[in-house]
């Protein structure tokens, strides 16, 4: 089941039933103790939000961190505070010449640099950021955008 | 005088039949613009892994674009004699034992030129893939057919060997995991099969294109038996296992004097197979595993979910131990193959095959590919149901 649920497909929880052979009770019952097992957190859809204009307008910066390790506890604690942010969509901890990796998404570019500047980088313990405003995205958790490929070509009665 | 181009055909082709597929092709063509769920294709779902299309076109743009030697690439050469040792315990020499060929099916086209005399007599088990018997024709060869049955789970058996066996018989074609039928062969059939062509000094022709896909058990192929290498002609190619159909790639290995011949009809009839197939044939070998085993994976959960629902809606169908077909029984449901497969298609626009198309033994079958999506099963399933009920009623 878990496979089902990372080959990414669009699959219901009926179909997944089909495909693993079990009751759609069975699959509701399993993903209830993947989410009890803290697991699987949740769904959420991957958009290729170029494609729609009413859709809201969103930017997304990525940010280098660079933060002083602390006496007890390491990168944590501050890496929790910045995370619990609405703004804040992913933080990690990452080897290299910075510490965090923080993705940031706002509703325009002035409301991200505001969060930036005015929230992050005054935390205790920051050294420094860098922002970088996303442009496009090409690939996005395992999907391509804006992708061509098909396999319509494929004939439909072969050999 | 009124040219007639019909006499200028030569007589062996034009009583050559038209592939059922064919017919069953253009009638499908006609559906247009419907939207019909095809299950009736013989080839992968899945792009060519991105790594062999990239590995491809870099070597175009470093300016591989010139003839290769006959038999192939030497390095492709080195790395298929590799593959085959690593995955079928068999060994051969690159440099005299292995050809690069055209697709499986050109190295089938030369096997059956190279070997067989006007009149010599080929077994085949059938139902088969299309193309086994008329290439035999093709070759002015005699084709022997073997049946396989539904009750066996269409593996072939020794006794149904001997007992099709006549007089003069000079080679038997393999096809194991089989198209249509999806049927393998135990360990212990196998060797009573090695054992009979011995036996019968017979020449092997085993085409093992679905190998990688054999879902339970490993795949064990007759050439790797003590003393069948020498009397063996391994035929195996990329387009199924890699999901390369259209790059046209293959390869044949035996002996060095049953390959040489094989390599004088290549090299008049094709000099040697397309130098950018080759590239991306290499790139497959050296770096493709990991994505036949994730598609292997894919295909084994589609094989059990249309292997249940085919028996859920009443169509008797074993489970096939390896390749990506289903071959299911329609007469349970009181319909033949033919009335079958266009009813599906006309009322629910589902293609699938008729099991006719793969001779006389297809009888009351019908071929399913399951090399689908998981929706687009569940959905021809359904569909499948809802024809089946109302032809019922
Ligand atoms: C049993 C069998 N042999 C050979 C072929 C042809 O393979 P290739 O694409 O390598 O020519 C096919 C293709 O459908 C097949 O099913």
């Amino acid at each position: 089941m878990l496979k089902l649920l990372l080959e990414g497909g669009r699959l219901t929880t009926a179909q997944m039933a089909q495909v693993a052979g079990i009751a759609e009770a069975e699959v509701v019952q399993y993903l209830e103790q993947l989410k009890k097992d803290k697991i699987f957190l949740g769904w959420r859809p991957v958009l290729d939000l170029s494609r729609e204009a009413a859709a809201e307008a969103a930017v997304e910066a990525i940010i280098e961190v660079r933060v002083t390790p602390e006496r007890e506890g390491g990168f944590n604690r501050l890496a929790e505070r910045i995370s619990r942010f609405d703004e804040v969509h992913t933080c990690m901890l990452v080897s290299g010449g910075y510490d965090l990796l923080v993705i940031v998404r706002g509703k325009s570019l002035q409301k991200v640099a505001a969060f930036v500047s005015e929230k992050l980088s005054t935390f205790e313990g920051i050294l420094s950021t860098a922002t970088h405003f996303l442009l496009r995205c090409y690939k996005d958790q395992g999907f391509m955008l804006e992708s061509e490929e098909s396999t319509s070509s494929r004939l439909n009665v072969a050999p | 005088m009124q040219a007639n181009p019909h006499k200028w055909v030569a007589g062996h082709v034009s009583t050559l039949p038209k592939s059922g597929i064919r017919d069953f092709f253009e009638l499908v063509a006609k559906m247009k613009g419907d939207e019909v769920i095809s299950l009736g294709v013989g080839e992968p779902d899945f792009t060519t892994p991105w790594h062999i299309r990239e590995h491809a076109i870099y070597a175009l743009e470093k300016g591989k674009t010139y003839y290769t030697s006959n038999l192939g690439m030497p390095e492709l050469r080195k790395g298929i004699s590799s593959y085959v040792s690593a995955n079928f315990g068999i060994d051969y020499r690159y440099d005299d034992q292995v050809i690069v060929t055209v697709g499986v099916s050109e190295a089938l086209d030369l096997a059956f030129r190279a070997f067989v005399n006007p009149g010599d007599k080929v077994m085949y088990h059938q139902p088969c893939y299309v193309s086994y018997h008329p290439s035999i024709q093709l070759a002015h060869g005699e084709a022997i057919a073997v049946p396989t049955y539904a009750k066996d789970n269409f593996a072939l058996t020794a006794e149904a060997l001997e007992a099709a066996w006549q007089p003069g018989a000079k080679i038997l074609m393999l096809n194991l995991p089989c198209n249509p039928t999806g049927g393998t062969c135990s360990k212990e059939q196998l060797d009573k099969i090695a054992k009979f062509t011995c036996d019968k000094d017979l020449l092997v022709l085993s085409d093992e294109i679905y190998s990688e896909l054999t879902f339970e058990g490993v795949h064990t192929s007759i050439a790797s038996l003590p003393g069948m290498a020498e009397r063996t002609i391994f035929l195996h190619g990329f387009s199924k296992a890699f999901a390369m159909t259209g790059w046209r790639i293959g390869y044949a290995c035996g002996p060095a004097v049953l390959i040489d011949a094989m390599m004088k009809v290549h090299q008049y009839a094709m000099m040697c197979a397309s130098i950018i197939a080759q590239e991306g044939a290499l790139e497959a070998l050296r770096n493709g595993a990991d994505a036949v085993a994730k598609m292997r994976e894919q295909y084994h959960r589609r094989r059990d979910l249309v292997v249940r629902r085919f028996n859920e809606i009443g169509l008797g169908c074993h489970s096939p131990r390896g390749s990506f077909y289903a071959f299911p029984r329609v007469s349970d449901v009181g319909m033949n193959a033919k009335a079958f497969s266009v009813g599906l298609l006309q009322q629910e626009k589902v293609a699938v095959v008729p099991g006719t198309a793969f001779g006389p033994g297809g009888t009351g079958h019908m071929r399913a590919c399951f090399a689908t999506s998981y929706e687009k099963l569940i959905d021809a399933c359904d569909r499948m149901e809802r024809f089946v009920e109302r032809s019922r009623s």
